[in-house]
């Protein structure tokens, strides 16, 4: 969670311009895994701009939420290049694995599923990208696998 | 000279394990001591272009390629290099079996004309001295010493076309942008690269940022600029990491910030992080996005070359143009203006993914037809299974039959057939592939990016989103398709922006091009591709069949039985119809038949 200072630290980092309001925005979403509201009233104050443009913003880009994340991150790649090599056969998979759609955060907390345009990753379609591990050419049959061993590291801790 | 390994260590071969491959190369390079006459540390490299062959590694100035490296061949690897012998079984072998060590021996690589990526995969992007070993900044030399007339004369006479989509003289567009007495005046680069399944800008910023640095200067010279902003995509973190660290490098040693070359002229560059909208590729929603503002286009009556940035004269060109420029400046306008066609000057970049056997990024000269790009560089269709189409320029581009292969690619020649060369996405696909669903994948895409401002994309791609859906899941009707041209039409014809005028293309060309499929979905309630669920069934061809039990495996439903070496059989009532039983099986024995379900 963040705290007030937390939150301060962030926009401390960019002048009074409204220019830096999509930096300071991305730092936020980056370092509490989304944009709490508290953040963008202060970050409003600080830039002298309304808190409804900030918050136009916040609904606007793709990369910023106004809930919490879970504690992993699932990026299901739906480019081109995965959707034809069976990506939304995959969406199916994992939607049927955790019991979400995209957007949705597993009841847990462990889970979020997000559907990404292109990761870049192409030639090891079709891909999920869980924090910051790539799990390329993924089937179906690969799948409870992946899924498992990040239950399993939960269920230890 | 003491011989280099390079590492591609671009995202697709770090998914692939690059980064142990490296580490253990160079542990191995230290633990063989003074007998290996090779360089202590082995240069972690962008992108090579050859993804789908990764980890690869490649040995200079011999240029020795190797493919599929793992972690367990670095001793090999070293050891090949100390008695100068390659390691023969990780060579490419042709189809003699017979191997070749250089890279340019590869069909892959040996068509190629690298001008935009000719330092990605050669040096290590973080790494000024590489890039000033093979001649950069000498551009920026040479522009300071010319006028900005001389500058502008040479990117005219260059015909260097703008690399984003729409292929706008880069020459002439600085020339307006130079002639407007407003200061002060931004240079941007457009490096939100948000067509899917294209990565071509994303590898130039990774694998050599100064050269994109370098151009962005040039212009700011030609201009009179003295800032200039590179927008990235956030979730190019590499990216943002190599550029934000060239700008540093670079100003460290003088080549850009207060003082370019004590010359006394400054230029200042900042990193804007895209925030994940596709329409932010659109110029002036990109510059509405680094003002700190929601990325919505506005009507181009004037255009940013004289309004543009905080309504200042701006010059915003593609990743890929700005990585062209200082070649031309220190080769000559003439020189580049030999390559390519004589419409369309120079080379041009290529993702080349999906069903393709090479999947990887390329460079060729413009002209190139489709059919040397997908067969001879590409390797022609992956699996064996036969070509369908290639869609090119990512979601406003069309989808080309196999009968206009011989097409040539440069800017006019595509967009005359509907389709357009857009930014370089090159997607192949194969007789899998539906083309209904993937229209609707794109309108889709699109409905869900388009910010809504105008009406006829906003309101225009739902409705096509409703059609084609319908038509995906067996409820088409006589009509639709017609229906789906007019809405076309008036999109091409009203929208504010590009993202809406050429939104219809992939639904326009698909109805041109393969009308058949969309008959079948509609009349015959069956997708003859096998991709449409309630359009499709899975049978298992007994004569075929060999009973290996590859399907069983493959099914995550359960849904096959059969005993070994006899024909299986699939439960209908079990059976989602996600194809794994048809990907699974190597002897065509899954056969696609019309809906069960409807």
């Amino acid at each position: 969670m963040h705290t007030p200072e937390e939150i301060q630290a962030v926009i401390d980092r960019y002048p009074c311009s409204q220019q830096y309001a999509l930096a300071a925005m991305q730092d936020m979403q980056r370092q509490f895994g989304y944009l709490p509201r508290e953040g963008l009233e202060a970050l409003s104050k600080h830039l002298t701009c309304p808190f409804s443009q900030l918050y136009s913003m916040a609904t606007f880009y793709k990369a910023f939420s106004l809930k919490p994340k879970g504690k992993h991150v699932i990026k299901l790649c739906d480019g081109t290049a995965c959707h034809i090599r069976g990506g939304s056969v995959l969406l199916e998979g994992v939607e049927r694995e955790l019991g979400i759609r995209p957007g949705e955060t597993t009841p847990d907390g462990l889970f979020t599923l997000q559907l990404v345009n292109c990761l870049g990753s192409c030639a090891i379609a079709p891909v999920i990208l869980i924090d910051g591990t790539f799990y390329g050419r993924m089937t179906l049959e690969k799948l409870p696998g992946v899924l498992d061993s990040y239950r399993e590291e939960a269920a230890a801790e | 000279m003491k011989q280099t390994i390079l590492v591609c260590c671009d995202t697709g071969c770090l998914a692939n394990g690059a980064r142990a491959v490296a580490d253990a190369l160079e542990r191995e390079v230290s633990a063989a001591g003074a007998d290996c006459q090779v360089q202590r540390t082995v240069k972690k490299t962008g992108c090579h272009g050859f993804c789908e062959e990764g980890p690869l590694v490649r040995i200079q100035p011999d240029d020795i390629a190797y493919y599929h490296v793992k972690e367990t061949d670095a001793p090999d690897i070293v050891r090949g290099l100390i008695q100068g012998a390659p390691v023969q079984r990780l060579l490419y072998k042709d189809k003699t079996g017979a191997s070749h060590p250089p890279r340019a021996a590869h069909p892959f690589y040996n068509k190629q004309k690298k001008i935009a990526l000719r330092n990605v995969g050669e040096i290590d992007p973080h790494s000024l001295e590489d890039y000033l070993a093979r001649g950069g900044y000498e551009a920026l030399k040479k522009a300071l010493s010319m006028t900005p007339d001389e500058i502008l004369t040479e990117m005219e006479t260059s015909g260097l076309r703008g690399r984003g989509g729409a292929g706008f003289p880069t020459g002439r567009k600085w020339r307006s942008a130079a002639g407007y007495d407003v200061f002060p005046k931004y240079v941007v680069c457009n490096g939100d690269e948000g067509d899917p399944g294209a990565f071509m800008d994303r590898s130039i910023l990774e694998g050599d940022p100064h050269s994109v640095l370098e151009g962005m200067a040039i212009c700011a010279l030609a201009i009179g600029a003295k800032e200039g902003y590179l927008y990235i995509r956030d979730e190019y973190d590499m990216a943002v990491h190599a550029v934000g660290n060239a700008i540093r490098q670079a100003e460290e040693a003088g080549f850009l910030g207060e003082n370019m070359l004590g010359s006394g002229k400054p230029f200042k560059l900042r990193v804007v992080r895209g925030g994940g909208a596709f329409v932010c590729g659109e110029s002036t929603a990109l510059m509405a996005s680094v003002e700190g503002r929601v990325g919505e286009p506005r009507a181009k009556y004037i255009r940013s070359v004289q309004r543009g940035l905080w309504d200042h004269p701006t010059v915003l060109n593609n990743v890929e143009t700005w990585a062209n420029v200082p070649v031309i400046i220190t080769g000559g306008g003439a020189a580049f203006a030999k390559l390519g066609t004589k419409s369309s000057a120079g080379t041009k970049v290529f993702s080349l993914v999906g069903k393709v056997k090479n999947t990887g990024l390329v460079e060729v000269p413009m002209g190139c037809t489709l059919r040397e790009l997908i067969f001879d560089i590409g390797g022609g269709v992956a699996n064996g299974r036969p070509f369908k189409a290639v869609q090119t320029g990512g979601p406003s581009g069309g989808c080309i039959p196999e009968s206009m292969l011989d097409l040539s690619v440069d800017f006019d020649t595509l967009t005359k057939y509907g389709a357009m060369m857009g930014s370089g996405g090159m997607i192949v696909m194969d007789d899998t592939s539906c083309m209904v669903e993937v229209a609707r994948y794109y309108v889709n895409f699109l409905s869900e990016e388009s910010c809504g401002k105008c009406t006829p994309c906003r309101e225009g791609l739902r409705q096509m989103l409703h059609l084609l859906t319908d038509i995906c899941e067996g409820r088409g009707q006589e009509g639709d398709v017609e229906l789906l041209e007019r809405l076309g039409h008036t999109l091409q014809d009203s929208s504010l922006c590009a993202l809406g005028k050429s939104a219809p293309n992939p639904v326009l060309t698909t109805i041109r091009y393969f009308r058949d499929e969309y008959d079948a979905h509609i009349r015959e309630h069956r997708c003859p591709a096998g991709v449409c669920r309630k359009l499709t069934s899975f049978r298992i061809d007994a004569g075929k069949c060999v009973g290996c039990s590859a399907c069983v495996r493959a099914c995550p439903t359960g849904a096959i039985a059969g005993a070994l070496k006899q024909p299986h059989e699939i439960d209908q009532s079990k059976c989602i119809v996600c194809g794994s039983c048809r990907t699974a099986c190597k002897f065509g024995a899954v056969t696609v038949a019309g809906g069960t379900k409807q």
